[in-house]
Formats: structure tokens, sequence, C-alpha cells
């Protein structure tokens, strides 16, 4: 039957056709198609091991600033501490200095004025001793006839003097 | 498939059916609308000619007229159109001492005379179609690779890219093996695209049968013969010529086995032309047989059962174009990897220690 007969022509064009497409096709397509597809897939696997590489050591760095972190923390949280100490400490030295320069100062003064004071006095009773002499020169010098004028007198003189 | 797509393939298949019946009808009322011009009729759209009839409105037959390239002893070559071997009525006509017989073949007058046909017939013609629809598209494609080659397929590319890589690492890497696919990936792609390509182009309305014809399956089925025999290894021929694991009376001093396996060699690419002809021819008939109801029934009312059944066989015969495809690969596929498979020991000495360790675990 001629539907299942292979005819001669045909079949010298089909193979010789093909022989060449196949050829052509492997040559000129299917080798550079390939490789590319090849090279594109070594690419992408190489991309995402790099990438999960980094992302490993992204990972690692964080966990290495976090570490710091910690320990900077911890570090500065110990500094405070001694500042706060060593401030304290000086502070309470320098209220003790200064209560001690007062007492000092204070007590200098005390003393000052207890020396004044005993130099006033002093000068009082010369003043005094002067004044009383003064005052009975000036009696004796005046006639003594009235009793009451002599106490006038006297009185007249002591108010003249003025006590300082 | 998306809806777009879809609705577009059922526009295309109800003009492609709408073609068909007004050329059936038209060629059927010429032939006289007997039964045995049905079966003509049919096996006239599925088989090779020396024109490329499209369509006959009435007494006018629009074909186009294709080179008839005959070689014989005496004459050496010959050329012309094979317009010269029929009238103005299209009836046959002698020409420099050919005419046509009663299959539509060439012969010579005189029946002394041996003459080879080498003319570019429709199907050759179509072939040539194919061939060159094949290299414009995956020359292009190749082109888009020479660039960057890490950017994203786009177009074209993109659209066969999933098929190259499905044929690669479905096809050939998984039966093949690891060593050795890539040396044979070529081959086996240019097998699948000219198979698949030429399996949707026989489907066109007018379009030549050309998967569906035996020469050129059987062609096909020869470059697995011989892509996988050449390629064979020392293994492959041991299995052929002292099969490992069977008796050795079943060898000696008839050689059954090796027979068998023998024969194996050629049943193996026989079956890969029978199926690719027979499912893409037989798809062919039934649509033409579907068409060919209306005008059995004689009535157009049966013109709608005819469209939906037409329909439906024509996207079924879609899906055939690939499967069929997919199956020749694959099956081209398994034979290079059955041939090119190296054993590091024979299959006996395996079952036997296999035994011996589950009767110990047992």
């Amino acid at each position: 039957m001629n539907l299942i007969t292979p005819d001669l022509g045909l079949f010298f064009w089909q193979t010789v056709i093909f022989l060449i497409l196949l050829l052509v096709l492997t040559r000129f397509a299917w080798k550079p198609i390939l490789s590319a597809l090849k090279s594109r897939q070594e690419s992408i696997e190489l991309s995402l091991k790099e990438a999960a590489k980094a992302r490993r050591e992204l990972e690692k760095l964080r966990q290495d600033n976090e570490k710091l972190l910690i320990k900077a923390k911890a570090e500065r949280d110990q500094l405070i501490k001694d500042a706060l100490n060593t401030a304290s400490e000086i502070k309470e030295k320098a209220r003790f200095d200064a209560i001690k320069d007062a007492n000092k100062i204070l007590s200098d003064a005390q003393q000052s004025i207890e020396k004044q004071k005993e130099a006033a006095l002093l000068e009082i009773k010369s003043m005094v001793g002067d004044l009383s002499l003064s005052i009975a020169e000036k009696l004796i010098r005046t006639k003594m006839t009235d009793d009451i004028a002599q106490r006038q007198l006297m009185e007249s003189y002591l108010k003249e003097i003025k006590l300082n | 498939m998306s809806k777009r797509a879809f609705i577009f393939l059922v526009r295309f298949n109800l003009i492609f059916i709408f073609f068909i019946c007004c050329i059936g009808q038209a060629e059927l009322k010429a032939a006289g609308g007997n039964s045995d011009n049905k079966t003509a009729f049919i096996l006239h759209h599925i088989q090779d000619a020396h024109e490329w009839h499209f369509a006959t409105i009435g007494d006018i037959h629009i074909t186009l007229p294709l080179p008839v390239i005959l070689v014989s002893a005496d004459r050496g070559i010959e050329v012309f159109m094979s317009s010269k071997l029929v009238d103005k009525e299209h009836k046959p006509v002698e020409f420099k001492g050919y005419r046509y017989n009663e299959e539509h073949k060439i012969i010579p007058v005189e029946s002394d005379r041996k003459v080879y046909d080498f003319s570019i017939t429709k199907n050759v013609t179509s072939l040539f179609i194919s061939v060159f629809i094949l290299l414009m598209v995956f020359l292009t494609i190749a082109k888009k690779y020479k660039g960057n080659v890490n950017s994203a397929p786009r177009g074209i590319q993109a659209l066969f890219e999933p098929v190259i890589i499905f044929i690669r690492d479905g096809v050939a890497r998984p039966n093949i093996g690891e060593k050795k696919y890539e040396a044979f990936t070529p081959y086996l792609l240019t097998v699948f695209f000219f198979i698949w390509f030429n399996n949707l182009l026989g489907l066109l309305p007018g379009a030549a049968n050309l998967t569906g014809n035996i020469t050129v399956t059987l062609s096909l089925s020869l470059f697995t013969l011989v892509v996988t025999n050449i390629s064979g290894s020392k293994d492959y021929w041991k299995h052929i010529f002292n099969t490992p694991g069977v008796p050795w009376w079943m060898k000696y001093p008839i050689p059954l086995m090796p027979l068998v396996e023998f024969i194996g060699i050629f049943t193996k690419p026989f079956s890969l032309m029978l199926r690719l002809f027979a499912n893409i021819t037989a798809g062919h008939i039934i649509i033409m047989s579907l068409i060919a109801l209306v005008f059995i029934f004689q009535s157009v009312a049966f013109s709608p059962v005819s469209i939906i059944f037409g329909l439906f066989m024509n996207m079924v015969e879609l899906l055939v174009a690939f499967i069929q495809a997919f199956v020749f690969t694959l099956l081209s596929a398994i034979y290079i990897g059955m041939a090119v498979e190296e054993h590091e020991h024979d299959h006996y000495h395996d079952l036997e220690q296999e035994e011996a360790h589950s009767l110990e675990v047992g």
C-alpha cells in the first residue's frame, strides 16, 4: 500500500536535509545556547554560594559587634561607677577641708578680737587715769568755797569728758 | 494556557475546519461522492504529492506546481514542473515519456526503463519550510545568548529556553547519564524540535503531513539507530552477543539469546518509526473522517457535529504533536543511554550478592 511504502526521493531529501539541520543547529545554535545556559547556571550557583557566605560573614560580624557592644557597655558602667566614686570622695574631702578652714578662720578672728579688746581696755584704763588726774588737777586749782559749787563744777567737767 | 491563547486556538481551529469543509465539499463533488472516493479524499490529504493542492472550487484547481527531478541511467537528470503532467482540466497527460500511475506516482511510459524519483514533492517543500523556520527560530535565539549571558531570557528566547532545559534535564541527563549526556543533547534537541515543529505545521490547513509519512519517520529512526550503535560501549555489545545472566544453553550451540538481542537493535528504531507515523497519520485521518461525515450524511445539518468533534480532535492533536515529539526523543535518549552505559560489574554478579545479602538479613 502506498501509505506504508517508503519513498526513495523523500528519504534522500529527508536524510540529507536533517543531517544538515543537525550539523548547523549543533554548531550554531545548541552549542552556544547550552554553553550559555551552563555558564549562567554556574554563575547563579556561584552567586548563591557567595551570597550565603556573605550572609554567614555578616551574621558573624553582627555577633562580634554585639559582643563588643556588651563589653563596651560593661566598661562604660565600670567607668561611670569609678568616676562617681572618685567624685564623691573629692566632694567629701573638699567639704572636710572647707570646714577645717572655716574653723581656723573663725578661731583666728576670735583671737584677734580678743587682742583688740584687751588693747582697747588698756587704752580706756590709761585714758580714765589721765582724766581723773586732769579733773583732780582742775579741782585743786579752783578754790573750794562752796561744796555745792564744787560739786557743780565737777559735774560740768565730767560732762566735758566723753568716754570713749 | 491563558484564556486569550485558548480563545485564539478555538478561533483558529474553527477557521481551519471551515476551510477543510469547503475544500472537501468541492473535491467530493468533483469526485462524484461515492464511498471509495471519500477514502481517496482522506488518503490524498495525508499523502505526499508532486504538486501542492490547496483547493478546488468548481472546476478550478488551486495548486502550486513543484519541480519534478528524475534520475535515470539513460537520460541522466531531468527537471520539469509537475504542472506539465496535467492538462488544463487537471487530467493526467504524458510528458517527455512520463505519466502519473493510479497511485499518483510518476512512472516512465516505457515500462523497461528504471527511473529514480528525487522530486521536490509537497513533503520535501514542507521539509524545506520547516527547516527554514527551525533555523530562523534557533539561530535567532542563539544570537540572544551571545551578549550578556547572565541576563534573564526575553521574548522567543524565554519561550523556548524552558523546553530546551526540559530536554536537557528531563530527557538527556536522567536517561543517558551525567557523564555522557552532553554529547547527545544537540541530537535530541534537533530531533525533538524537528518533530514538534513539523507536527504543528502538519495541523495547518492545506499543509503537508510530513511527520505522518513513513519515509520521514524511517529516516529519523535510522538516525537514532546510527547514533545508538556508533556510541555503543563494550558492555552494550557484550550484552548483545554474550548476554550475562542467561543460562549457557541459550547461547550455545544455537545462539538464541544473541539472535533475539541482535534483532532488538532493529526493533527499537522500528517501533520509533511506526509509533510516530501511526500517531500522526491516525490523528489526521480522524479529523478528515469527521469532516467527511458531512458528505457521507449528505447534510449541512450535520456540520455542527463535525465542527465540534473536529475542534476537539484538533485540540487533542496539538497535545499529540508535543507528546509524540517528546516520546520519540525520550525513547531515543533511553536507547542511547542503554548503549553508552558502562557496568562496573555484570548484573548477574550483583543479583547474586543481593540475594545473599537478603538471605543474611532475613
